[in-house]
């Protein structure tokens, strides 16, 4: 057993009534990359809390290298040879790379000697892992790709030899994701042990020697990869056989029912987001759009349903203009069917802290069947979400459960049984499936086929490629706030990834 | 991803935690009368005995205590919409102003309970004007509401200084006040209210008012979670990201807001001036616009809060008066310093028990039924 670099023996651990991981057992071997797999919620970011010492199981013990150690906060983790790739950065934006490295480990009062120890080690992991960075550059003006190798290089400062990454890919672009596996494949080739959180089942594949699937706080199997599929992972995941690929019939598109005209918008600092954008979704399409998050995406949904306000172009809704430039109100475009799945359901689509009802009426508030004069009609209000509950399958079917105590995925069905029940003339959808779990997630793209069925005009935003490619009926691609092109759903993903990345064709840097 | 699911059975949130952190108060206030080499058991006994012993200081409880259920209810409505309006105390003195006009134009003229409907009326619109300012300021050009509704109770301040130095002070009089109201400028007294329940209020000041803050409770309660309006506040005061996507008009609901939560702060002038001064003086607010704040914090911004914990301070005031009158070495600042703790722990610390709670609650729970698991959602 002395070839173990970690092995969780029997960890529990519960939050109030959520008991987040159960009777935990596993093994991880040294100088392999062990995937760790599992919906939402399945206790994966627990696991690896505790093995971190964010947390304290409430049962079980912790091998690290063969021999017990108790974790109890992220100062034994490090000090023990853990290290750690959170999902969201823990850099500090206005400082260097070096500085960055250092934080937390100076040494001294004085930082001279610290800089130059530091600078020197920086090299040494530079040229030993190919990890080039400039370590003067500031962290801000980094891509996030680098910015990630930062990460990964604070962490081996920190003499790390076993690497714990959280959803690494989450924010890079195809390539990026890419450059990233062969960094993880050569720290593995040189002994140190990667462990990769993830829900991308293509990516456990692509790298891992090993693969772990948890499902509702336990691990339910391991597996070599190499003797393993995406459907049994699949399938270990969710419990039971899942659609991976969704099943669609041919789109039979009609009129332009959203027309977008050279739309441009400026973020509150003046800085260009949506450059010059042109669009046209018809009745009966899915037009998606894909690109790295923060490409601009957000701001041209928002421009789009009146939330911010445009700096000039058009937007018409079904042959009408709609203020894009002028006073937006997203109130006035939900009359007109403007249907809109935001981005962001924790703080524009839903308000956490109100019952489900209430929030199966946000922004439909005024609508004459909730209102007795300036009252609200509680009985109409829950009826009425007490249908929608039924007809999406929202669990717990309880209407006056705070939204918060609603998993991710039923969250998301909650804001699009509001969006969709209406009878929109447009549909538009941010990251429809984000945080959302497997199995929702094949119920949520059946609904949006067949709304595209039922002749609705849908315009689909995701940062899932999969998704996008599966859903679309045409891809349009956005960097840098421009669409920078346009293709079909048979696109490979090299060719919509060199896109993303902002390499353009010929013929389109010539417009 | 998920947060773990931390949360309390309702009657700890709502009962137990703020009890506790009113003993803790009780505790460390009784701590600082015994360094004062005084017996906190005294001190406690008198307190309670003071505030609800006898028919008058029963009365006297009751009567500051509409003062704060009209203060914390307008706190606790700029609250939902997640404004700190700390300008209840300026609104509640120009509220006073438009009383008085009131009663001094109309008191001679009508019986009082027909002087009563119109000074209701100016009392909430004097208020809810000098709300208004900082509420428009707020909402147009995002000037924080806490900055301006501060500076506002100092111009309140200055404002009703010069009205009655200079302008409706009694010809002649040496006091900057107005004259006495006639009858038909006074609240009857509630003296039957207590005396069904066999308490004889003697002089204490308990009026009409009373029942106004408690019927405004109510409409404060309908107002929040009843109507559109409220709905809008709320999902404001919750998301401002999610009220913009649902259309509301943010600027508009930051303004209606605060004219109400200034309305009811001016309210609270019904009861010094029309239930008991039967005039306007300088300073009658004397603090409860503050007191509001610490009341909105303790009663969770909830009506049903409100009320009791408006009636703790009620004791506080009144119980702690009796205490400086009976043990004179504890002086009136050292009352105000066991409010003190009490706002520090009921409003700023109250959180400071909540973990262990929560791990205390999630034993029991596993303790109790150790293999049943919840999974929200299956």
């Amino acid at each position: 057993m002395d070839d173990l670099a970690i092995e969780l023996k029997g960890i529990d651990k519960s939050f109030g009534a959520v008991h987040a991981n159960k009777n935990i057992n596993l093994a991880v071997r040294k100088g392999t990359i062990h995937g760790i797999i599992g919906e939402n919620g399945a206790g994966k970011s627990t696991m690896m809390s505790i093995l971190y010492g964010f947390y304290q199981a409430d049962r079980g013990d912790i091998m690290v290298n063969g021999s017990k150690v108790i974790i109890r906060d992220p100062n034994v983790a490090i000090a023990s040879g853990i290290g750690m790739v959170h999902q969201h950065f823990m850099l500090v934006d206005n400082f260097t790379v070096l500085e960055n490295v250092m934080l937390g480990a100076e040494e001294n009062a004085i930082l001279n000697r610290g800089i130059t120890k530091a600078r020197a080690e920086l090299k040494r992991l530079e040229r030993e892992y190919a990890l080039d960075v400039n370590a003067d550059a500031v962290i801000e003006e980094l891509p996030v790709g680098l910015q990630q190798r930062v990460e990964i290089l604070k962490a081996l400062y920190r003499s790390a030899e076993i690497l714990i990454l959280d959803e690494p890919t989450g924010v890079l672009t195809p390539p990026e994701a890419d450059h990233l596996f062969r960094i993880l494949r050569q720290l593995r080739d040189q002994g140190k042990t990667i462990i990769l959180i993830t829900h991308k089942l293509r990516e456990i594949m692509a790298i891992t020697d090993e693969v772990s699937v948890m499902r509702r706080g336990e691990i339910v199997a391991t597996r070599e990869t190499a003797t393993t599929s995406v459907e049994e992972l699949a399938e270990l995941m969710v419990g039971r056989r899942v659609l991976l690929q969704v099943e669609k019939g041919d789109a039979s598109p009609t009129d332009v029912k959203l027309a977008v005209t050279n739309l441009t918008v400026r973020d509150g600092r003046g800085v260009v987001m949506v450059d010059n954008v042109s669009l046209d979704v018809r009745a009966g399409e899915i037009v998606g759009i894909a690109g790295v998050a923060g490409n601009g995406q957000s701001e041209l949904l928002e421009a789009i349903t009146g939330i911010r306000r445009a700096e000039s172009g058009t937007v018409l809704l079904d042959g009408e203009a709609i203020g894009a430039t002028g006073e937006a109100d997203p109130a006035l475009l939900r009359k007109r069917g403007l249907a809109h799945v935001p981005e962001d359901r924790h703080h524009m689509g839903l308000v956490l802290s109100f019952e489900e009802n209430e929030n199966a009426i946000l922004g439909y508030h005024d609508d004459p069947e909730y209102l007795n004069g300036p009252m609200l009609n509680l009985e109409n209000i829950r009826n009425s979400a007490q249908e929608s509950v039924e007809k999406y399958d929202i669990r717990p079917p309880d209407v006056r459960l705070k939204t918060a105590n609603f998993s991710g995925g039923n969250q998301q069905k909650i804001v699009l049984a509001r969006e969709m029940e209406r009878d929109p003339i447009v549909l538009i959808i941010g990251q429809p499936t984000r945080g959302v779990d497997v199995g929702a997630i094949e119920f949520i793209h059946k609904r949006i086929i067949e709304m595209r069925d039922a002749g609705k005009a849908i315009l689909l935003v995701s940062v899932e490629l999969d998704e996008i490619r599966s859903l679309s009926d045409r891809i349009l691609v956005m960097f840098a706030g421009r669409v920078v092109g346009e293709r079909t759903p048979e696109a490979t993903e090299g060719e919509l990834g060199l896109l993303m990345a902002g390499v353009e064709e010929d013929q389109e840097a010539a417009q | 991803m998920s947060s773990p699911y931390e949360k309390l059975p309702g009657w700890v949130e709502y009962v137990l935690i703020p009890l506790i952190n009113l003993v803790v108060a009780f505790l460390v206030a009784g701590l600082v009368v015994l360094i004062v080499g005084q017996s906190p058991i005294k001190a406690a006994s008198l307190l309670v005995q003071g505030a609800f012993g006898y028919g008058e200081g029963l009365g006297f409880t009751l009567y500051y205590a509409t003062n704060f259920i009209f203060t914390g209810l307008a706190v606790s409505v700029a609250f939902h919409c997640g404004l700190f309006n700390i300008g209840g105390e300026g609104q509640a003195y120009v509220g006073g102003l438009g009383v008085a006009l009131v009663c001094l134009w109309l008191d001679g003229i009508f019986p009082w309970y027909m002087t009563f409907m119109v000074a209701v009326m100016a009392s909430a619109l004097f208020g809810a004007a000098w709300a208004l300012i900082p509420g428009f300021l707020q909402a147009k050009r995002g000037s924080h509401v806490v900055i301006t509704t501060i500076m506002f109770n100092f111009i309140a301040s200055s404002l009703m200084v010069y009205m009655l130095v200079e302008v409706i002070k009694p010809l002649g009089s040496m006091a900057p006040q107005t004259r006495t109201f006639l009858e038909g400028g006074q609240l009857p007294r509630l003296d039957w209210l207590l005396a069904i329940f066999g308490f004889d209020i003697g002089g204490a000041p308990f009026n009409l008012s009373f029942l106004v803050a408690l019927v405004a409770a109510f409409f404060v309660w309908l107002l929040i979670w009843r109507t559109r309006l409220g709905y809008e506040i709320r999902t404001m005061g919750a998301s401002p990201k999610a009220a913009r996507y649902a259309g509301i008009k943010d600027a508009r609901i930051i303004i209606i807001t605060m004219l109400i939560s200034g309305g009811l702060a001016g309210m609270m002038a019904l009861n010094p001036i029309m239930g008991d001064q039967h005039r306007l003086q300088l300073d009658f607010v004397a603090g409860a616009g503050f007191v509001g704040i610490a009341v909105a914090l303790m009663g969770r911004s909830h009506p049903v809060g409100i009320i009791p914990a408006a009636i703790l301070f009620g004791v506080l005031y009144q119980g702690g008066a009796e205490i400086s009158f009976e043990m004179p070495e504890i002086s009136r600042d050292m009352i105000t310093i066991i409010q003190g703790l009490v706002i520090l722990f009921a409003g700023a610390l109250e959180n400071m028990f909540r973990p262990a709670l929560v791990a205390f609650f999630a034993t029991l729970r596993g303790a109790g039924n150790p293999s049943e698991v919840s999974t929200p959602g299956e």
